[in-house]
């Protein structure tokens, strides 16, 4: 396998997309709607209530958090412990969900794209291997995905440290478990619905239809990520490394399964051999 | 207007050297629809070989083959020597693809499209490429839009762009699918000249048509397909004689009966053909063509006047219909392009989000 024609046909899906701003706009919208607007304006007006009564509310609440995570739970007056509790475990299934949502879009356009196009025959007539195809494909899907997971997840934490950090008594993001949950937890669950997604886009007869699928697809998957997700940010580290685990084996087996699935019949779009 | 004629230039016999391309009894079928259904096909190398057949009759998926692009339900393939199943990359970096869709990125300018082709053809990304992308575009005269985006480029552009990506890596087998399908006929023109030129570069050229216009004057060998089988194959001068044994020419004369008698005792004169149309001149087959001035002399000797003499070269038109001809009278060829047999899909409701992002079109980023 030739691993600069992998990245060649990364590269270019890549630049395809950046052409595409009536793409990535709604895309980079998505990211900072659910990574800093409504992460601020919760933070802020947490951090600012006055009214006694609603604050114990809210620190009721955090009473349905397991031991473990409350014992964790940083700040000395109910505004900050609340504040910290949102930033901490809240919002966390959020980095899982934004990035699912924008890898499925790209991913499930990107092979029956190419046959819709008439490009598929540019690409089944060329050296490149349709295991080198498959895996360009993933590293295009994948890339804005986990983009968005790196400059989300950066801006947040100086969000969050800015807003809740003084009340709490300094900066304190991320976590030991949200660094477990970014690079160990999250790229493997892209992985294992891109894998997915990638299956159906080399199988299905259209575009509308890849996506269509691939809602049905990504969602029960998103729901799977969130609450393994926030489960492993309530249960501690170690639970954690083992959902991590867990889904780096789902996905490598998905993958495999998922480059057997493109060919250079069903770039063409013919129908395939028997 | 006339229709052009078989050159005197194809006469000459197909080189004998070793075939770059060797298919032996291919099949493949799609469902239950035969696409190839024992094809034969040698093309000898520095040739330009033209598929000719209608719709459906198995041109494309013989290109397909031939590059690996689709596998041989049964039967061999060679190309180079090689079996595309097996050595698919070492045949795939050697030949050169136009297809009868441009098959190009949209939302790529024109030096993308081409960079794309020159790094999986393995021409990397340095000074040498882009000396070639440079080189490519001039030829087939495309230089001044390679930073335009293709989308907005004219359907006469795209194809000299596809034609420009094809022979980058500077291939040995060149094939085109329709590659003037779609263009006016000024563009049709220099796209033919342009492939005209290529076996002077010591490539080998497959160029599959149902236009019989085009082939004309270009093709070494023709193979006329249908339902998936060649039908026939040979340089154009080799089936104009195989069809046409006899030199024929078309004389008319002031006096009809007079010619009549006259042809009736020429011992040079085959057969006399009146045809249906009383105001057409006779059609004459004679033993050579060499004999036709002393034919004309011998009538004008016995007192006819001749009005018309017309020697008969058989164009490839002609050739092609006296072929079909042979295996299918007049019927209309049935068109056995496989039919989609899938549920078709009224497009998305709830599940598409977002457009296709790869997309140029309005349609597909919806």
């Amino acid at each position: 396998m030739d691993g600069g024609r992998v990245l060649t046909v990364a590269r270019t899906d890549l630049r395809q997309l950046a052409q595409a701003r009536d793409f990535w706009g709604p895309m980079v919208a998505l990211g900072g709607l659910f990574f800093l607007v409504i992460p601020t304006v919760l933070l802020l007006m947490i951090t600012r209530i006055d009214d006694v009564q609603i604050v114990e509310q809210l620190s009721t609440t955090l009473e349905v958090l397991p031991q473990r995570a409350q014992d964790a739970i940083l700040g000395s007056t109910p505004n900050a412990r609340a504040a910290y509790a949102l930033a901490v475990y809240l919002f966390a299934p959020v980095a899982v969900v934004v990035p699912l949502t924008i890898s499925t879009a790209v991913g499930a356009a990107t092979i029956v794209g190419e046959r819709e196009r008439g490009t598929g025959e540019f690409l089944a007539h060329s050296p490149a291997s349709v295991r080198e195809i498959y895996l360009g494909k993933l590293i295009a899907s994948l890339a804005p995905g986990l983009g968005t997971v790196l400059i989300g997840f950066g801006l947040y934490s100086v969000l969050v440290n800015v807003l809740v950090g003084p009340s709490v008594g300094g900066w304190f993001f991320p976590t030991t478990q949200w660094w477990v949950l970014m690079l160990w937890v999250v790229p493997p669950f892209l992985g294992l619905t891109l894998a997915m997604v990638l299956r159906l886009s080399a199988k299905v007869k259209s575009t509308a239809a890849a996506q269509q699928a691939s809602g049905l697809i990504s969602l029960p998957m998103i729901m799977i990520a969130y609450t393994q997700s926030s489960g492993a940010l309530y249960t501690g580290v170690a639970v954690s490394w083992v959902i991590g685990a867990l889904a780096w084996l789902g996905a490598a087996l998905a993958l495999s399964r998922g480059m057997r699935s493109v060919t250079r019949a069903r770039l063409l779009g013919v129908a395939d051999e028997a | 207007m006339s229709s052009p004629t078989i050159e005197a230039g194809s006469t000459t016999p197909l080189p004998t050297r070793e075939p770059v391309v060797a298919l032996a009894g291919v099949h493949r079928s799609f469902g239950t629809n035969p696409a190839l259904a024992g094809l034969d096909l040698v093309v000898p190398a520095g040739t330009i070989t033209v598929l000719l057949g209608p719709n459906g009759a198995g041109k494309t998926t013989a290109a397909r083959v031939v590059t690996g692009a689709l596998a041989p339900d049964r039967g061999t393939v060679r190309v180079f020597g090689l079996d595309p199943a097996v050595d698919g990359e070492s045949v795939r970096r050697r030949c050169g693809v136009v297809s009868a869709k441009p098959a190009l990125y949209d939302r790529l300018s024109g030096r993308d499209n081409l960079a794309y082709s020159a790094e999986l053809y393995g021409l990397g990304r340095g000074a040498d490429a882009t000396d070639r992308i440079e080189a490519a575009a001039a030829r087939f005269g495309i230089v001044h839009a390679l930073a335009q985006q293709v989308g907005g480029y004219s359907t006469g552009m795209k194809t000299r762009l596809a034609l420009a990506r094809s022979v980058l890596h500077r291939p040995d087998l060149l094939l085109f699918d329709e590659p003037t399908s779609g263009l006016d006929p000024e563009s049709s023109h220099a796209v033919l000249e342009l492939i005209r030129e290529m076996p002077a570069t010591g490539a080998t050229v497959i160029m599959c048509t149902h236009l019989l216009l085009e082939a004309e004057g270009l093709a070494d060998q023709v193979v006329v397909l249908d339902q998936g089988r060649d039908r026939v194959a040979g340089s154009p001068g080799e089936l104009a004689r195989r069809f046409w044994p006899a030199a024929v020419v078309r004389i008319d004369a002031e006096d009809r009966a007079g010619l009549r008698r006259a042809l009736a005792a020429d011992p040079r004169v085959a057969a006399v053909d009146d045809g249906d149309e009383p105001a057409l001149p006779l059609t004459v087959s004679v033993d050579d063509h060499g004999r036709i001035p002393d034919l004309v002399f011998a009538l004008t000797a016995a007192g006819v006047r001749v009005t018309r003499v017309e020697p008969f070269t058989p164009s490839l038109e002609d050739l092609y219909f006296a072929v079909r001809d042979g295996w299918a009278g007049d019927a209309v060829p049935v068109d056995e392009t496989p039919l989609f047999e899938g549920k078709l899909s009224s497009g998305n409701r709830l599940g598409r989000r977002f457009g296709d992002p790869f997309s140029a079109s309005p349609a597909g980023r919806r």
